[in-house]
C-alpha cells in the first residue's frame, strides 16, 4: 500500500520502526496531490515548501527517540484557521490577500504534537453552504464521482482525506458542516462538544455553535486528533474546563448492555431508500454488538432548520460587520466616501449567499421583528435541547442517517436556498443542543456513492461515541473501498 | 409578502451592502420564499420558554488584569488596505 493511502496510526508505527521517515510520507502525499488535485481541487494553498522542511525536522527529532502524537504525519487545515504567515481566505474574496500574524490554537496545538501541514483546504464562503459551491476559489469535487459535490462547508478536507491528499484534516461544523461532508466523502468526521476545542483563531461565523473537529480514516485516527485538539483554553472564553480522558482508550471496549435511541423523526418522508436500508443494516449491527436499539422521539426535530437559518445567520450578520475594508481584506476601489466604501467592499467582496444570510440575519435582528424571528427561534432552541436531555436520560447514544441522501450533483441546488439547507436536515440538532456528533461509513449505494450514519450524545461524552464507532466499525465490516481516481 | 423591496433595500443599507435592481428582485423573492418557511416555528407553543443562547453554561471568563504580550504596530497593520504611518487610513469622514 502506498504510504499516502494509509492512516496515522499506521504510519506512526512505520516510523517508530524505522521503516520509513516524515519525508518519505509527506513526498509520498504531495505525490498523490500532484496525481489527483487537478481533478479533486480540494486545497485553496498549499504549503510543499515549508511541509518539506518541516518533514526534515521531523527526521532528525525521530532519530533523536523524539516521537509525539503526530510527528512527522501530514494534516490538513480548513482555510478558516488563522495561520501566521500563511494567507487565509475563509473561501472569501474578501479575505484573498490576508495573512494572518498568528497562529489558532488548534493550530498551535497540532504544530507542539508533530504534524506537519500540507495545506489550506477549499470551503463554503465563511463555511455558509453545503456543498463548497459557494467558495470564491472554485468548486470542490466529490473524488467518488467528479460529477458531484463533496458536501460542506468543510468540503475541501474531507475531499483531501477520502482522495488521500492527507493523512486527515481539520473542519468546523455549525451545521453539519464536518459530518455531512464526512458522510458523502466517505470518512470519519468528528463535532465535539460545543467548548471542548478552542475557537481561538477560528473565523467566526455563528459563535453559539461552530466547533472545531478532525476528518480521519478511521475511528482510532479520529480519537489521535481529539487527544491532541481538546482542552481548555484561557484565550477563548467559551471554551470549557473540563478534564480531557485520553479517547483512546474507549477504542475496543464494546458496547455490551448500552442503549441506543432511534428517533423515530430521523425516518420520515424524503429520505432516500438506500440511506435508509444502509442505516437499519447498521442498527442490526449494532444489536449483534449486544446493545439495545430502542425508538425514541426526539419532537422537536421538524423545526431545526428553521431556528438555524435564524440563529446562525442573524449572528453570522453581526460577525461580519468587521469586514469593512479598514482593518484587514480587500477595499473597493474609487468610494465617494466612508459610507460609499463600506457598501462597496461589502458587495464586491462577499458572494450570494453570505449576502443571502447577512440579510436574513439583520431582517431578523432588526427593530419590530427581533421577537418574532430570534427571540422565537431561541426560545424553540431550548425545546430542541431538552429533547436531547429527556431522551438521553435513558440511552447511551442516538443513532441516526447523517444525511437524507448520498452526495448530489455539482449546481443540482445552488438556484435552490432552502433545498439546499435542508442537506443539513439531520446534523443542525446536535448543534443547537451543544452535544457532539460523529460520522462514520456504513455503505454504499448502487452508484458506489458512500452513505454516513450518525451518532450523538450528551456534552462532553465523545468517549460514548468513540466507543460505539470503534466497536460498530470493527464488526460491520464495511468494505474498504477507494474513490477511483 | 413578507418582505418587500422597499424592505430589502433598507434592510440591506443596514448591512452596508448594495444590490443591483436585479439582484434586489432576485433576494427579495428568495427571502421571502426562506421567510415563509420560518412560520413553521409558529405551531410551536413557546410561551413561558426561555430563550437559549448557548447550549452550555458558563459564567465570564475573568483573568487577572495584567499587561501582556500583544501584537505590535507592524503587524496590526501588516493587512490593512491603506495604511499610513501608524494609522488605518479611511476615505474622508469630515467636510
Amino acid at each position: 500500500m502506498e504510504l499516502y493511502a494509509s492512516t496515522i496510526h499506521e504510519l506512526q508505527d512505520k516510523i517508530r520502526n524505522g521503516d520509513v521517515t516524515s519525508t518519505d510520507i509527506v513526498q509520498s502525499v504531495f505525490s498523490r496531490i500532484d496525481a489527483v488535485e487537478e481533478k479533486v481541487h480540494a486545497y485553496i494553498t498549499l504549503m510543499r515548501q515549508s511541509a518539506l522542511e518541516e518533514a526534515n525536522i521531523a527526521d532528525q527529532r525521530i532519530r533523536a527517540g523524539e516521537i509525539k502524537a503526530l510527528t512527522g504525519i501530514p494534516i490538513a487545515l480548513k482555510d478558516i484557521y488563522c495561520t501566521q504567515g500563511v494567507r487565509t481566505t475563509c473561501g472569501s474574496r474578501i479575505l484573498e490577500h490576508f495573512v494572518p500574524p498568528y497562529d489558532a490554537t488548534v493550530v498551535v496545538k497540532l504544530r507542539e504534537a508533530g504534524a506537519i501541514f500540507t495545506g489550506k483546504t477549499n470551503m463554503d464562503e465563511f463555511a455558509m453552504g453545503s456543498s463548497t459551491e459557494t467558495s470564491y476559489y472554485g468548486v470542490t469535487r466529490n473524488p467518488w464521482d467528479l460529477e458531484r459535490i463533496p458536501g460542506g462547508s468543510s468540503g475541501g478536507s474531507a475531499a483531501a482525506v477520502a482522495a488521500d491528499e492527507c493523512i486527515a484534516a481539520l473542519g468546523s461544523d455549525t451545521g453539519g458542516s464536518i459530518r455531512q461532508p464526512a458522510a458523502l466523502c466517505g470518512v470519519v468526521g468528528m463535532k465535539p462538544t460545543y467548548g471542548r476545542v478552542s475557537r481561538f483563531g477560528l473565523v467566526a461565523f455563528a459563535s453559539s455553535l461552530d466547533q472545531i473537529g478532525p476528518f480521519t480514516k478511521d475511528v482510532e485516527d479520529c480519537a489521535i486528533l481529539m487527544n491532541v485538539i481538546a482542552g481548555h483554553d484561557p484565550r477563548e472564553s467559551t471554551s470549557v474546563p473540563v478534564d480531557v480522558p485520553d479517547y483512546r482508550d474507549y477504542l475496543n471496549r464494546g458496547v455490551d448492555g448500552w442503549t441506543v435511541g432511534i428517533p423515530r423523526e430521523y425516518f420520515v418522508g424524503g429520505i432516500d431508500p438506500e440511506v435508509r436500508a444502509a442505516v437499519e443494516q447498521a442498527i442490526k449491527t449494532v444489536e449483534g454488538l449486544g446493545a439495545k436499539c430502542r425508538e425514541i422521539s426526539l419532537p422537536h426535530t421538524d423545526y431545526c432548520v428553521a431556528v438555524y437559518y435564524i440563529i446562525a445567520p442573524a449572528e453570522a450578520s453581526s460577525n461580519l460587520a468587521r469586514y469593512d475594508g479598514v482593518k484587514y481584506g480587500f477595499r473597493a476601489a474609487e468610494c465617494r466616501d466612508l459610507l460609499d466604501m463600506y457598501k462597496k467592499t461589502r458587495s464586491a467582496g462577499f458572494g450570494a449567499e453570505v449576502k443571502r444570510r447577512i440579510m436574513l440575519g439583520t431582517y431578523a435582528l432588526s427593530s419590530g421583528y427581533y421577537d418574532a424571528y430570534y427571540k422565537k427561534a431561541s426560545q424553540v432552541r431550548g425545546l430542541i435541547k431538552r429533547d436531547f436531555d429527556e431522551a438521553l436520560k435513558d440511552c447511551d447514544v442516538i443513532l441516526t442517517p447523517t444525511t437524507t441522501t448520498p452526495a448530489f450533483k455539482v449546481g443540482e441546488k445552488m438556484d435552490d436556498p432552502i433545498g439546499m439547507y435542508l442537506s443539513d436536515i439531520f446534523t443542525i440538532s446536535a448543534n443547537l443542543a451543544g452535544i457532539p456528533g460523529i460520522s462514520l461509513p456504513c455503505g454504499y449505494s448502487h452508484k458506489g456513492l458512500p452513505i454516513g450514519m450518525q451518532f450523538v450524545a450528551g456534552h462532553f461524552e465523545e468517549g460514548k461515541l468513540l466507543q460505539i464507532s470503534s466497536a460498530y466499525e470493527r464488526h460491520a465490516q464495511i468494505e474498504k473501498r477507494r474513490p477511483n481516481l | 409578502m413578507k418582505i418587500t423591496r422597499e424592505e430589502v433595500a433598507y434592510v440591506a443599507h443596514l448591512a452596508r451592502l448594495e444590490f443591483s435592481e436585479a439582484e434586489e428582485e432576485l433576494f427579495t423573492g428568495q427571502l421571502n420564499d426562506i421567510l415563509l418557511y420560518m412560520d413553521k416555528l409558529n405551531e410551536v407553543d413557546t410561551a413561558g420558554v426561555e430563550p437559549l443562547s448557548h447550549a452550555i453554561s458558563l459564567s465570564n471568563a475573568f483573568r487577572e488584569d495584567r499587561v501582556q504580550e500583544s501584537l505590535s504596530q507592524d503587524l496590526s497593520l501588516a493587512n490593512a488596505p491603506d495604511p499610513r504611518g501608524e494609522f488605518f487610513r479611511v476615505p474622508k469622514v469630515i467636510e
